[in-house]
């Protein structure tokens, strides 16, 4: 036997053996995905990864910040002056809108005193900015600079000048990641300003369109009708404008209506949003509320009170 | 010889980690729907050149910190990383013979598995999206394929 060499190892470069390596790694991360989906305990590990990640996303956002900054500095005199002069306009429309609204809150407060029910006023704001991160591009979700250190928790309200915004859904350190009302997996209680109807609205994925998918072709419920929160559930403070109605179809054979209507607040525009602190609504008003209505009725929900909130209240309407 | 591969290692590194920061610079409507996955890219083609420094941990890792940005669950593209890099080892003596063309074709297709891993996790987990063009980033991926060799080529000529 003649031997050429002692050295098997291939001439062509050839990794490390990976089998290995590759069959514990798999398994780590299906272990990792059923630990953080299933049971959502993966906390720590992503606040440990977050150290990673922070850096990283604000030198993401560090260019677009400091181009706002320059453009600020840089905005001439004519177009400052202008701005001011807008700003002017609608400070005088909204201090008159406000002295109206005094003696509104004070006799709501009032009433709300007199059925024991202080409902959800927002107790502290704070803003936060938008990071420039773009998450996922079927997903209508946005980072936040503000996270655990500055007490912001998990489900907290988000608003901007119009309406809702959405909610937080995950604190990290120093970030936290929220879902917009837009998002196809969100949904938030409403109810119509004019005629009261209470339903659901859900996100479509698409910023500018919200679904209602549960409102019966009884409900009253019109294009241009405004939105509001209703605070049930407790995530989002009640009273705050959601969406208007855009679109009503009746189809004539159809039980539920099918009604889209736009987000006030500008989802897609949105720089900067309001974190609210409130209190949550106390619950027990609904005895008190309805004993006029029905007496001693434990069992009858009263549809009719509701609207057409859920599809068997509808049905059972409609008998 | 020690020198020159710590500063290989050094390259590839820094490039996958570009390509993660890539990942989520924000980018116009469609460029956004068709961003190619250029950490991926990066991985691959460190694993065809020099397959002794890109190994598979690295490449776990990446995907790892990729959920962690966009805040997907985590472990969801560290799978799709780790099993298109261990295919791309296995298959790297064939495809690094590859015209450049043959090679963009085989990227493709593991592009085409990275996505469709990210697809059926999603699935899992309940977030399905089922919008054709979220299979535009493996079109683009393979587009730019012969753009990443080039860059690679020339980076690792300056490092050598």
């Amino acid at each position: 036997m003649v031997e050429l060499s002692h050295d098997f190892r291939p001439i062509i470069g050839r990794g490390p053996p990976l089998g290995a390596a590759f069959l514990t790694l798999s398994v780590l991360s299906i272990a990792l995905m059923v630990a953080d989906h299933r049971y959502g305990q993966l906390t720590r590990v992503r606040s440990w990864l977050s150290m990673v990640t922070f850096p990283v996303q604000a030198i993401v956002d560090l260019p677009f910040h400091a181009w706002d900054r320059v453009g600020q500095s840089l905005a001439d005199r004519e177009s400052l002056r202008a701005e001011k002069l807008e700003l002017t306009a609608r400070l005088r429309l909204a201090n008159l809108q406000l002295q109206r609204f005094a003696a509104l809150e004070d006799e709501n407060r009032r009433l709300r005193d007199m059925r024991e029910n202080s409902a959800g006023v927002a107790d502290r704001v704070v803003v936060a900015s938008i990071l420039n991160v773009d998450l996922d591009p079927y997903r209508h979700r946005v980072l936040l600079d503000k996270g655990a250190s500055d007490e912001v928790f998990k489900g907290q309200a988000i608003l901007d000048a119009d309406g809702i915004v959405g909610q937080v859904f995950r604190v990290n350190p120093h970030t936290a990641e929220a879902i917009l009302i837009s998002d196809a997996e969100h949904a938030i209680p409403v109810q119509s300003n004019r005629s009261g109807v209470r339903t659901i609205a859900v996100g479509t994925g698409d910023p500018d369109k919200l679904s209602l998918p549960f409102v019966t072709v009884e409900a009253d419920l019109r294009a241009g009708d405004l939105l509001l929160s209703t605070g049930m559930g407790g995530v989002f403070p009640p009273g705050y404008p959601v969406a208007e109605v855009t679109k009503v179809e009746h189809a004539a054979t159809a039980t539920f209506a099918k009604v889209e209507a736009k987000p006030t607040a500008h989802l897609d525009r949105a720089r900067e949003v309001l974190l609210v602190w409130f209190r949550p609504p106390v619950p027990p008003p609904q005895p008190a509320a309805a004993a006029p209505v029905v007496p001693a009725g434990p069992a009858t929900n009263a549809p009719a009170s509701t609207g057409a909130a859920a599809p068997p209240a509808a049905t059972g309407g409609g008998e | 010889m020690r020198a020159e591969s710590q500063s290989r290692r050094l390259v590839y590194w820094l490039s996958v980690a570009a390509g993660l920061v890539f990942a989520i610079v924000p980018l116009p409507g469609w460029l956004d729907t068709a961003r190619p996955d250029l950490a991926l890219l990066a991985i691959i083609y460190w694993i065809l050149t020099s397959p002794r420094i890109a190994g598979l941990g690295y490449a776990w890792l990446a995907g790892l910190i990729l959920d962690a940005l966009r805040g997907l669950v985590l472990g969801q593209h560290a799978l799709a990383f780790l099993v298109v890099a261990f295919l791309t080892h296995k298959l790297q003596l064939r495809i690094r013979m590859f015209p450049l063309l043959h090679q963009a074709a085989s990227v493709l297709l593991l592009l085409g598995l990275y996505h469709f891993i990210i697809f059926w996790t999603d699935g899992l987990t309940g977030h399905s999206y089922t919008a054709w063009t979220r299979w535009l980033p493996i079109l683009s991926g393979a587009l730019i394929w012969p753009l990443i060799v080039a860059a690679g080529d020339t980076l690792s000529r300056r490092s050598r």
